[in-house]
């Protein structure tokens, strides 16, 4: 089976006179776990590519491969076979020091559950990256950034004194904070109320506009998929399908639609309920 | 619930390890010391209960007291006496002792054994039941003598051989003519027993026709009590004492076991603090069991289990790890116990044989305190894991350390401390004895006050290290903020490190400054360039200091006579010297008068002065040893010390009242001053006598020196246990640290530290508590040296107070190699964690 045989829908085109310059890209990648009998196929030769200064959101199904995909692209878990570059870096070869030192300088990260260190401060905790790195911020980059966030007058806070949402305000601005080339977010609103979690959408959508910085997220919520520019939908491994420029109804329409074909749970029909996966369980 | 305990007991293994090695490291102290003690004592019980076989009732002089102005004497033990304790009815035979120090040496012309136990006696005539002949024949007149089988062989004498023998001063040298075996303890304890005939036996120790104790064997059919009581009847009663041969073994055994309390005392108090430090390993411990299975215990608590359901199944566990190590503990110990029995006789000092003795009692205790300090070391964890909402089953976060204030906890400290301080610097100004027993309290007071207070400090003296810690970057600042995270933790694993410290510095500060004491009293006080005496302390004969003034080199020597007379109704020990050389010998300070000793004229030091309200020009009345009385007056009042002190009067006045004058000490002034030569050639002089030390200076304050060397050496050893507890401590709370901690560990692992930097990340933070810890202690141990030094100075005059700044920076490298060490584990683990991925 290939990814061309899969039912299609495509609710928006790629947008024309965008920059086209690719920031991240996966070939053939497959991740495979135990052997013979047991042998489970987490991601069956995916190819999938992150332009630069796009905001991607990645979904599908629980079990779908989409946290896995993630992890491999961001140098977080190895692969079985095929290739992942980040710019230029093929990270296959990279032994763990240097994918440490990868995810240290071009790569920014943003947690479902904030993982903010208790004992740093909010300002403390945006530089992180840098202090790790023994770099001095750019200060009018970091200036801009928190103006953004909108935390100028909470930087001396530590995080049991900020509220959830304002935990990942600070979570994005560390995640811009050291101008990576590509900024990874695994649910990161899975924890937020729904207004907290549009506030820091909008911020990541923002920093994609304005800043030219690359988001890729991994989200059940067709909600937040909407903020993308481009939605990828895995299923059972495999990407089986892109949405350009989606809302909400599109996102949810597909998932309802392509649930006809794969069980996902009853649970997705039901459009008040955007999670149509268990909390928690986001591979 | 307990199949769930059991299986969640086997599930954690290498934690496990550690607690029952924390446990299993204070039980072997324990059980090993009560094996060790019951062991030996148990043989020499035995030997001395055979030791007194041939005696059923001994009759001994009884002592008479000082009386008025008169000197007490001790009446003697005629042959008439022993004749008529033969006849009494109910007696078999008796048969009269008379014991004294004799050296041997070895074929080396070196003293065997320490000195302490070189014993000489009397071979009672042919046939001496009390010592069996092993080979050859009875000694015989003054040229013959037998000695015990251990010192034969020890020394590799045979009959025949010429052994070199020492009274009290000249050398003698009889031949070995036989070889006895003997159940004497001395001789079992590694001491040595020479043989003389009887009337040679007299001679030699001075008590020419008399004897020391006469022992009486019951004829058949008669009690000992019955022989007790016809003695007493036919003995003049004033004069004599008798005592059961039971009596005699059981008097040995109390003595040998009140002896042995001492050091199980010691010995038991170091595994108490092995067990103490070690209950805070085991709280630590289940506290990381527990949070490790919030969500397990919770999903219990979910399912109906209720809260006493869980404490009861941590109790279990810890009931089940308590047995275990209890177990293992008491086998270590057994072996522990076994272990230092030998180590005592390479030391040379031999025990008698004996079965290793393990009683139910050692069985019993080694049992309850592993069992009883692990279940309460677990209950409070087990009740923390029992109030888990069984909510926390559905949640992915793990139990937060509790954040409860730390006020209450503080003043306690703060009270604690306090009264320790104050107890401690009221002792101080106390005198010597009657200052130990506050100073004791105080410590403790003090101890547990900054034991409760160390949350409250790790704070300050933490943030004290930051500067250093910068210099490592982010690894140091996490390093030093998640060390000072959970304080409770920090402290309970700081304290581990910081008793051990404490006792170690304080040891060591107090032993360097008495070192330094006694160095100085040595080298002030004394002019003479050698001090000649006995080796086991008993007095030299005044042949020794008639043989010393001959030599040509000796340009000055004084015996130190020793005395006793009653002035004022008090005993009063008079020290005889050479008034016309004293000055000369020595340099004591004057506190008035003048130093002249010569006829009347004599020189008392302080002490003794102001408690018979003396001064120079006061004048007393002395009354010697054979009642005669003398005028004399106080020349000079000169300040004492350990080594000279009391009432110094010309020897030309003193002997012609002694009848039988020894010296405790000869010093000695050579024209050469202190060389190898002159050393020789003094040691020469006095016929090569194995029982005679002559020591310089140096000599003898190294002499003291040893003694302490020797404490010190046990106590650090005995401490490096404590130590070993306090690795196993601050692995298990980084270890913990580590576990708590996984999630941000993977986060900063994601967001680019790496492994380098989260090893170092731990070992920094394992370095900051283990200096904290270190610190405290060093600065507690100096403060308890320092005030132990008070105590001390007021007895011993050139006391002073010497801070060992290079041990004490070797105590604190120790602290930080702990540190290192335990943190290698728990830093690999967390170098181990994968970057983080879920949410």
């Amino acid at each position: 089976m290939t990814t061309a045989s899969s039912p299609r829908l495509r609710p928006g085109v790629p947008p024309a006179g965008r920059a086209t310059a690719v920031a991240a890209r996966a070939t053939d990648l497959s991740k495979i776990y135990g052997q013979g009998e047991t042998q489970v196929v987490a991601l069956d030769r995916v190819s999938v590519e992150f332009r630069q200064a796009e905001f991607t959101a990645i979904m599908g199904p629980s079990g779908s491969g989409k946290s896995t995909l993630m992890h491999c692209v961001a140098g977080l878990d190895t692969f079985s076979s095929g290739s992942v570059r980040i710019g230029d870096t093929e990270l296959g070869s990279l032994k763990d020091k240097q994918l440490t030192k990868l995810r240290r300088d071009k790569i920014g990260f943003i947690f479902q559950a904030f993982n903010l260190l208790p004992t740093l401060t909010a300002l403390e905790n945006i530089t992180l990256p840098m202090d790790i790195a023994g770099r001095r911020a750019d200060q009018q980059w970091l200036d801009s950034v928190i103006q953004m966030v909108g935390l100028r007058d909470r930087l001396g806070h530590r995080p049991s004194q900020l509220s959830g949402g304002q935990q990942q305000r600070v979570a994005v601005a560390r995640a811009l904070a050291s101008k990576p080339d590509i900024i990874f977010g695994d649910e990161p609103t899975g924890n937020l109320d729904s207004r907290s979690g549009a506030e820091v959408l909008g911020f990541l959508r923002n920093s994609v506009r304005e800043l030219e910085q690359t988001v890729v997220m991994v989200t059940h919520d067709p909600v937040a998929a909407a903020y993308a520019d481009r939605v990828v939908f895995l299923a059972d491994g495999r990407v089986v399908d892109e949405m350009y420029r989606p809302t909400a109804d599109a996102v949810l329409d597909f998932l309802l639609r392509f649930s006809g074909g794969v069980d996902i749970g009853g649970s997705a029909a039901r459009p008040q309920t955007p999670e149509f996966d268990a909390k928690g369980r986001t591979s | 619930m307990f199949r769930t305990a059991l299986r969640n007991v086997l599930a954690h293994k290498a934690r496990l390890l550690m607690t029952v090695l924390a446990v299993m490291l204070g039980v072997a102290f324990v059980s090993g010391t009560l094996v060790f003690t019951n062991t030996i004592s148990n043989a020499f019980q035995n030997s001395s209960a055979k030791g007194f076989d041939q005696v059923d009732v001994a009759v001994t002089p009884e002592s008479q007291e000082d009386k008025g102005n008169t000197v007490g004497k001790t009446p003697e033990l005629t042959q008439a006496l022993l004749d008529k304790s033969a006849e009494v009815p109910g007696a078999a035979s008796a048969i009269g002792v008379v014991d004294g120090f004799t050296a041997i040496a070895d074929k080396d012309g070196k003293l065997i054994g320490g000195g302490f136990q070189s014993q000489g006696g009397n071979y009672w005539g042919d046939k001496d039941p009390r010592y069996p002949l092993a080979e050859g024949s009875a000694p015989r007149g003054a040229n013959q003598v037998a000695i015990d089988s251990e010192t034969a062989e020890r020394a590799g004498y045979e009959v025949g051989d010429t052994v070199r023998l020492s009274i009290d001063g000249p050398v003698l040298k009889p031949t070995v003519v036989g070889i006895f075996t003997t159940d004497d303890g001395n001789v079992a304890a590694g001491g040595s027993l020479a043989l003389f005939d009887t009337a040679t036996a007299q001679k030699l120790f001075g008590k020419t026709g008399t004897y020391d104790q006469i022992d009486v064997k019951a004829a058949a059919g008669t009690s000992q009590a019955a022989l007790k009581s016809a003695l007493d009847d036919a003995l003049p009663k004033d004069l004599i004492e008798t005592t059961t041969g039971e009596q005699l073994a059981d008097d040995q055994a109390e003595m040998i076991s009140s002896q042995l309390s001492g050091l199980r005392q010691g010995l038991l108090v170091f595994a108490g603090i092995a067990l103490f430090v070690g209950t805070f390993i085991i709280a630590n411990t289940f506290t990381m069991l527990v949070a490790q299975r919030t969500k397990e215990l919770a999903l219990l608590r979910a399912v109906g289990a209720s809260r006493r359901q869980v404490t009861r199944s941590v109790l279990i566990e810890a009931f089940v790890v308590g047995t275990v190590a209890a177990v293992a503990g008491l086998v270590a110990g057994i072996g522990i116990g076994a272990g230092l029995r030998e180590l005592m006789g390479t030391f040379d000092a031999t025990i008698p044989a004996g079965p290793l003795v393990i009683t139910p009692g050692t069985v019993l205790t080694a049992l309850a305190v592993g069992i009883l300090i692990t279940m309460p070391a677990a209950w409070l964890p087990g009740r923390r894991a029992a109030k888990i909402p069984p909510v926390a089953a559905m949640s992915s976060l793990h139990a937060q350390a509790t954040a409860k204030s730390l006020v209450l906890r503080n003043t306690l400290g703060a009270l604690f401390s306090g009264a320790g301080v104050a107890v401690v610097l009221a002792a101080t100004t106390m005198d010597g004895s009657s200052g130990q027993a506050p100073m004791g309290l105080g410590a403790v007071l003090l101890i547990i006050g900054v034991f409760i207070l160390t949350p409250l400090l790790s704070r300050p003296l933490i943030a004290a290290a930051s500067p250093v810690l910068r210099i490592f970057g982010v690894s140091g600042k996490l390093a030093r903020q998640n060390s000072v995270r959970n304080p409770r933790r920090t402290a309970a694993t700081a304290s581990a490190l910081m008793i051990g410290l404490t006792l170690i510095t304080g040891m060591t500060v107090m032993a360097d400054s008495l070192q330094q004491g006694i160095d100085k009293m040595a080298s002030s006080a004394l002019r003479a360039d050698y001090v000649v005496s006995m080796a086991n302390g008993n007095e030299l004969s005044p042949d020794v200091d008639r043989k010393l003034r001959a030599l040509d080199d000796v340009t000055a020597s004084s015996p130190l006579r020793n005395a006793p007379s009653r002035i004022d109704g008090e005993t009063e020990y008079l020290t005889g010297v050479n008034g016309s050389v004293i000055g000369e010998l020595t340099d004591l300070p004057l506190d008035g008068g003048a130093f002249r000793v010569g006829g009347t004229q004599v020189v008392v030091d302080d002490d003794t002065a102001k408690s018979h309200g003396w001064r120079a020009g006061s004048s007393f009345t002395a009354h010697y040893e054979d009642g005669k009385a003398q005028r004399l007056t106080v020349a000079g009042v000169y300040e004492g010390n350990e080594m000279i002190q009391g009432i110094m009067l010309d020897n030309g006045t003193l002997t012609p009242h002694l009848t039988d004058p020894t010296d405790m000490r000869v010093m000695v002034k050579t024209a050469d001053g202190t060389s190898e030569a002159t050393k020789d050639a003094l040691e020469k002089a006095l016929g090569s006598n194995p029982a005679i030390k002559v020591q310089d200076k140096k000599d003898l304050s190294n002499e003291i020196a040893q003694m302490f060397t020797l404490i010190l050496n046990m106590v650090y050893g005995l401490l490096a246990m404590a130590v070993i507890v306090a690795v196993l401590g601050v692995i298990n709370t980084l270890a913990m640290s580590v576990f708590e901690r996984s999630q941000e560990i993977g986060m900063l692992r994601a967001i680019g530290l790496d492994r380098k930097g989260i090893k170092r990340m731990v070992r920094l933070e394992s370095l900051v508590i283990s200096l904290f810890g270190g610190v405290l202690g060093i600065g507690l141990g100096v403060f308890f040296g320092w005030a132990a030094g008070e105590l001390l100075a007021s007895r011993m005059a050139t006391y002073e107070l010497v801070l060992p700044w290079a041990r004490m920076g070797v105590f604190l490298l120790l602290a930080a190699t702990v540190g290192v060490l335990a943190a290698l584990w728990p830093a690999r683990r967390a170098a181990r964690l994968a970057p983080l991925t879920g949410g």
